[in-house]
């Protein structure tokens, strides 16, 4: 008889299902930390309370506004089921541009300087991947998007998080700029407004930001998704300032301003040299945004999504007042967010980690916040709350947070 | 009139309980102007009425509704004035619209049973004397009303927690 030992077989499965498959994976897929979000997330939905009330959803509570819908599925009707060129499809192109140049007075040759990508998280991978090489310093301000220092690392990057703090509303100064500088610092990535803080940056307090830029031959990936939720003043692109346009890779998106995220539609502007690198990784890899959304992407530019698009921007609006209000009567410090749908108090006053507040503020007052340590440097002490949902579900989270803090007294 | 009580009336809309402080911390207003703003419409009738859209086919009480398009003679000087209001005085008669087309009026008739709302048109409306003719359309299943879809949509199927 073969004693349980002597099955090479058996072990061999076993091994392979416990994880064996590690040794076999690539340095950088296996280094990176998984999301900090994760654990956070699965507790979340490990509850099976119905109750929850989340704020932790960055994504708008509308839908894809019907006729942009009702373009998408007119195209599939006629049978628009085909590849678009690589760079997209000419006329979303001109579109594009031409809604920058009213909405933000920019000037891009939709023909050169343009490429519509999966989601703008596709566009900030293909410009870091275009742009990095090992060992490369990507600096990016912090709190921020949890994605660009995975993805830096994937590309084989270096990402150098730059400390932004709540007395400076969250923006980046010229001057911690200047200290992160190195050698190797290649890309600097901009995010305003910010998801997590809601910060914006205005044009003049922009300008030293390029000088420095300018100084280090430094490339500036934008990401913009969030320029139509500007709330105070008008959004100012980095690529505005001068001499910033050919530095400078805007990267947007129709998912936050026009309520589209599941469709996936992106797009990146920036030099010819850059966008030329950029759609041959995009070609080898994806080929051509989803032809459905593209369409979809057109008519939201030109004709059915622009006025939603208004009427949503206002609603958003109107809740981030009655939220940040709600937060300081309640006694925590939020600074006021004049950018996408975030709030981020402070929770620092509770002797609390952020993690430890939000898990009690779930189990306790069934209420999803994101910690915001996950965020990385400076996001201790915060939560991001997302105001996009509903005016009745937003009194009912305050009200709920609201007891909570006043059980920890 | 002005953008400020446009907002207030766009908001209302949506949710009639919202209160004047709720309504002036999302318009970044004070709540006296706010809670002046609404005396004024309600003053002057602007805004008629706080009502509840109900869903009655939830409602055991089932109520039967039906859109009556009525063809009458206009009356020297007055036209349709007197005949409308003729019609909109019955407690029966939830809406009245003066139409263009192959009809005068449009009246909506709320009844307990389709009897009740047969024996409202056979016997009160028709025998106006300036109403000519009567069609009857009784409605099955109320889809939209006042701009609020019926149908249950699922819940927000959004994930709990995302980047």
């Amino acid at each position: 008889m073969i004693k349980d030992e002597e099955k090479p077989l058996i072990r061999q499965d076993d091994r392979s299902r416990s994880g064996g498959m590690q040794h076999h994976l690539a340095a950088h897929a296996r280094e990176i930390p998984p999301s900090g979000i994760r654990r956070f997330f699965d507790l979340v939905s490990a509850s099976k309370d119905k109750d929850i009330i989340t704020l932790g959803v960055g994504e708008p509570d509308f839908v894809t506004p019907w006729r942009v819908r009702d373009a998408a599925v007119y195209s599939l009707e006629k049978g628009k089921t085909q590849y678009t060129p690589n760079a997209g499809m000419p006329e979303l192109r001109e579109a594009i541009g031409q809604y920058l140049s009213n909405q933000f007075h920019l000037t891009y040759d939709p023909a050169k300087e343009m490429i519509v990508t999966v989601g703008g998280s596709e566009g900030i991978d293909l410009a870091l991947r275009a742009l990095i090489e090992p060992g490369d310093e990507i600096l990016v301000p912090e709190p921020c998007y949890i994605s660009y220092s995975p993805i830096t690392t994937l590309s084989g990057g270096v990402a150098v998080g730059i400390e932004t703090f709540a007395e400076d509303q969250f923006k980046l100064t010229a001057e911690s700029l200047k200290a992160a500088i190195t050698p190797k610092s290649k890309v600097l990535v901009l995010c305003y407004p910010s998801n997590p803080t809601g910060a914006i940056m205005t044009y003049e307090e922009m300008l030293p930001i390029a000088k420095i830029v300018e100084e280090n031959d430094l490339i500036v990936i934008s990401d913009e998704i969030y320029a139509e939720l500007t709330f105070k003043g008008n959004h100012s692109s980095f690529a505005s300032l001068p001499g910033m346009k050919d530095r400078t890779i805007l990267v947007s998106g129709f998912s936050k301003a026009f309520a589209m995220t599941g469709w996936r539609m992106g797009y990146a502007c920036g030099h010819p040299d850059l966008i030329s690198a950029m759609l041959k990784i995009h070609q080898y890899t994806i080929m051509c945004a989803p032809t459905m959304g593209q369409v979809a992407a057109l008519e939201a530019l030109t004709k059915g999504g622009l006025e939603e698009k208004d009427r949503m921007m206002e609603s958003y609006n109107q809740r981030r007042r009655l939220v940040v209000q709600g937060f300081r009567e309640m006694g925590l410090e939020c600074h006021e967010p004049q950018g996408a749908f975030y709030a981020f108090p402070s929770v620092k006053s509770t002797g609390m980690t952020s993690e430890q507040f939000a898990e009690r503020l779930l189990l306790e007052a069934k209420v999803a916040a994101v910690p915001g340590h996950v965020f990385g440097k400076g996001g201790e002490g915060f939560l991001r709350c997302c105001y996009a949902t509903s005016v009745s579900q937003l009194t009912e989270a305050l009200e709920r947070i609201d007891s909570f803090l006043r059980s920890l007294e | 009139m002005n953008e400020f009580k446009l907002s207030i009336l766009d908001l209302l809309k949506e949710d009639a309980r919202l209160s004047a402080a709720t309504i002036a911390t999302m318009l970044g207003a004070e709540e006296a102007d706010v809670s002046s703003a609404i005396a004024e419409m309600e003053r002057d009738h602007v805004i008629v009425k706080y009502a509840t859209v109900i869903n009655w086919s939830k409602v055991d009480d089932e109520k039967v509704t039906a859109l009556i398009e009525v063809e009458c003679t206009p009356e020297r000087g007055r036209g349709f004035e007197n005949i409308a209001e003729r019609i909109y005085l019955y407690p029966e008669v939830k809406s009245v619209y003066l139409m263009s087309g192959a009809y005068d009026l449009l009246v909506e008739i709320e009844g307990k049973n389709l009897k009740e709302v047969a024996s409202f048109v056979s016997n009160k409306l028709s025998t106006i004397e300036s109403v000519i003719a009567t069609k009857s359309f009784f409605i099955l299943k109320k889809y939209k009303q006042d701009g609020i879809i019926f149908e249950e949509f699922e819940d927000d199927h959004r994930l709990l927690v995302s980047p």
